[in-house]
């Protein structure tokens, strides 16, 4: 079983003060803390547990830039075996990403290929299943289970309301793996100085014969805070008084 | 003139929510111009659903097939690009959902249509579909322009617009045959799988105490525990807590989990995303406890906290012991 995993190296932007750019096209990064994309996380440990259980070899590729190379390593400290990572255009869309990874997993042998859901970002969650019709192959999105045997997969999705379904899927395929797939595994520090050793591949888009970059189906004009609408009353004082005035409060509206 | 398709979503015999809120926002955009809004309805066995259809959408166009009986993408993906390609309409709207994030990227790709996900609002400069997006947990818009096209593709985020409601004047059905030739092994559509009962049951609570990724870890539980229990309530959580088995699935408040209705809904360490809000606006008051000011949580909250949950929540729980 040769498994490819897209990852994403983003910014944890849950708690951080955000403050947008002077041109206005995207967030200030360089105050910003990076890891690798929660969705991907799972998808990359699900890789890992499906080789474990079934051979083969995991290969975690990656868009982006230089900076890239260290979610590159934690996916082999993880458990992957080889990465790879393709240069970034100076602009793109998730159409673009994909056609990068289209043309690059091409030449790859390879029997089921995983992505994240989405990214915590810009969550536009369409590169998975847009590379899988360009390579020609059956996906499924927001995988919460896969089970292998005789060249299917039995995935199930995760839909509304906590409902699910069954879907059986032929290989080679691909799925985007949700939150929750598998526990994720604390990675040792020996796991990391073992990644150091592992094959590490870096390949630029002239390389891969783009030579201009095509015209993008979404276009970025600008990014802003959403308008202020309306806003929690927020209460004030020491945490005492807080305390006291939301004590007050849940006292009437428990009525 | 333009034309306007809706993808109607509709599982285990009934037509979800969001395709009337696809329709509400269908109808409003098409307003005074000169245009035309039509539900896509495909499925078999759906005269029901097409006449209930019917009362909220001008034309109703029906494609029955055996194999369009669950959402199955490979299938709706060749019946949408023969219509797509047959009528040409401006714009396909799906919802950002289970059935949208399956179809929608791989019919772009295949028709080479622009396709937006997960809009929040969408505008027309001309023929230019420009589109708003939530992006970084709901903390940043980003104002997308799409390629220029005959047709566009988005999906709009589910919960956010009013839906369209039922009208005494019915509008067309038209059936249109199934080209479906080939049924297809590569994917199988099986079973679903229903939510196991078990446990208590959050959406009946009236109190919940819900706590987010933002606790930092199940030691801090026990607290949230007492404070529920003390209130006469329960304890819910967003997804990642489940995720990271800090609590049970059946706890899990979201579009993933459970919708729920409580008096009084705290929120502590909880950012706001909208799978997990659009499962909360029934409660009665919303109070969030959160660390950043700019947490998403507080545009749907009544009252808010800024701060660390370690500086709130033991005075709450000492304060409250005994009240239910
Ligand atoms: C298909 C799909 C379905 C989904 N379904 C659901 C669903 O059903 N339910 C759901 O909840 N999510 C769902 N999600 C996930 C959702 O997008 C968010 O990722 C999730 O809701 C975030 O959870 P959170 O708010 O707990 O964590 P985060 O977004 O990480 O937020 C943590 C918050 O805690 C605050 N915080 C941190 N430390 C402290 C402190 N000491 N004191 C106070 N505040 C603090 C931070 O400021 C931050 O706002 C789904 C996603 C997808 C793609």
């Amino acid at each position: 079983m040769n498994i490819i995993v897209c990852v994403k190296r983003v910014p944890k932007t849950a708690e951080a003060d955000l403050f947008i750019e002077k041109d206005g096209k995207d967030i200030k990064k360089d105050h910003l803390v990076f890891a690798l994309n929660d969705w991907d996380s799972y998808a990359v440990r699900e890789a890992v547990l499906i080789k474990e259980r079934y051979g083969g070899e995991v290969m975690a590729i990656t868009v982006g830039p230089e900076d890239s190379k260290e979610v590159l390593t934690r996916c082999l400290a993880m458990g992957a075996d080889r990465a790879l990572r393709i240069e970034e255009p100076p602009c793109f869309d998730a159409l673009l990403i994909a056609k990068i990874l289209a043309r690059v997993i091409q030449g790859q042998p390879f029997d089921l290929i995983l992505t994240g859901v989405q990214t915590e970002d810009d969550g536009w969650g369409q590169v998975g299943v847009s590379l899988a019709q360009l390579l020609g192959i059956p996906h499924a999105s927001i995988v919460n289970r896969i089970e292998i045997e005789n060249g299917k997969a039995r995935v199930k999705r995760e839909l509304e309301g906590g409902l699910e379904e069954l879907l059986e899927v032929r290989l080679p395929a691909l799925f985007t793996i949700q939150t929750g797939i598998n526990e994720p595994k604390y990675v040792s520090l020996a796991a990391i100085l073992e990644a150091e050793e592992k094959e590490m591949k870096e390949v630029g888009l002239e390389e891969l014969g783009w030579t201009s970059m095509e015209s993008l189906y979404a276009t970025l004009d600008q990014v802003s805070f959403p308008p202020a609408g309306k806003m929690a009353e927020i209460l004030k004082g020491s945490p005492e008084e807080i305390v006291n005035q939301l004590t007050e409060i849940i006292k009437k509206k428990k009525g | 003139m333009t034309e306007i398709f809706v993808l109607v979503e509709h599982r285990q015999g009934k037509i979800r929510e969001v395709t009337y809120e696809l329709l509400g926002w269908g109808e409003r955009w098409i307003g005074q111009q000169e245009g035309r809004l039509t539900a896509l309805l495909l499925g078999y066995g759906v005269k029901e659903l097409a006449e209930e259809l019917s009362m909220r959408a001008p034309r109703v166009l029906v494609v029955e097939d055996e194999r369009l009986k669950d959402f199955n993408s490979i299938y709706y993906q060749r019946v949408l690009s023969s219509l797509l390609s047959r009528y040409q309409p401006l714009l396909l709207l799906m919802g950002h959902t289970a059935y949208g994030m399956e179809l929608a990227p791989s019919l772009s790709v295949e028709l080479d249509l622009p396709l937006a996900t997960d809009c929040i609002d969408l505008s027309f400069e001309g023929r230019q579909l420009k589109a708003l997006r939530s992006i970084y947990g709901g903390k940043i818009n980003a104002h997308v322009t799409l390629k220029e096209s005959k047709t566009y593709m988005i999906t709009l985020r589910p919960g956010i617009f009013p839906p369209k409601m039922p009208e005494e004047k019915k509008g067309t059905i038209v059936i249109e045959p199934s080209p479906i030739q080939e049924t297809t092994e590569r994917k199988r559509f099986l079973e679903y799988i229903e939510a196991p009962l078990t446990g208590e049951d959050i959406s009946q609570a009236e109190i919940l105490v819900s706590v987010g990724q933002g606790i930092g870890g199940p030691e801090h539980l026990p607290m949230f525990e007492e404070l529920a229990k003390s209130l006469g309530g329960m304890i819910s959580c967003s997804r990642p807590v489940v995720d990271r088995n800090w609590l049970p699935k059946e706890r899990q408040v979201g579009i993933s989990g459970k919708t729920v209705k409580p008096k009084i809904y705290i929120a502590v360490g909880i950012s706001g995303a909208f799978q997990h809000v659009t499962a909360i606006k029934g409660s009665d008051t919303i109070i969030a406890i959160n660390k950043d000011p700019r947490a998403p949580i507080f545009g749907v909250a009544d009252y808010g906290i800024v701060d660390d949950f370690q500086n709130v929540i033991p005075l709450l729980k000492e304060k409250v012991k005994g009240m239910k």
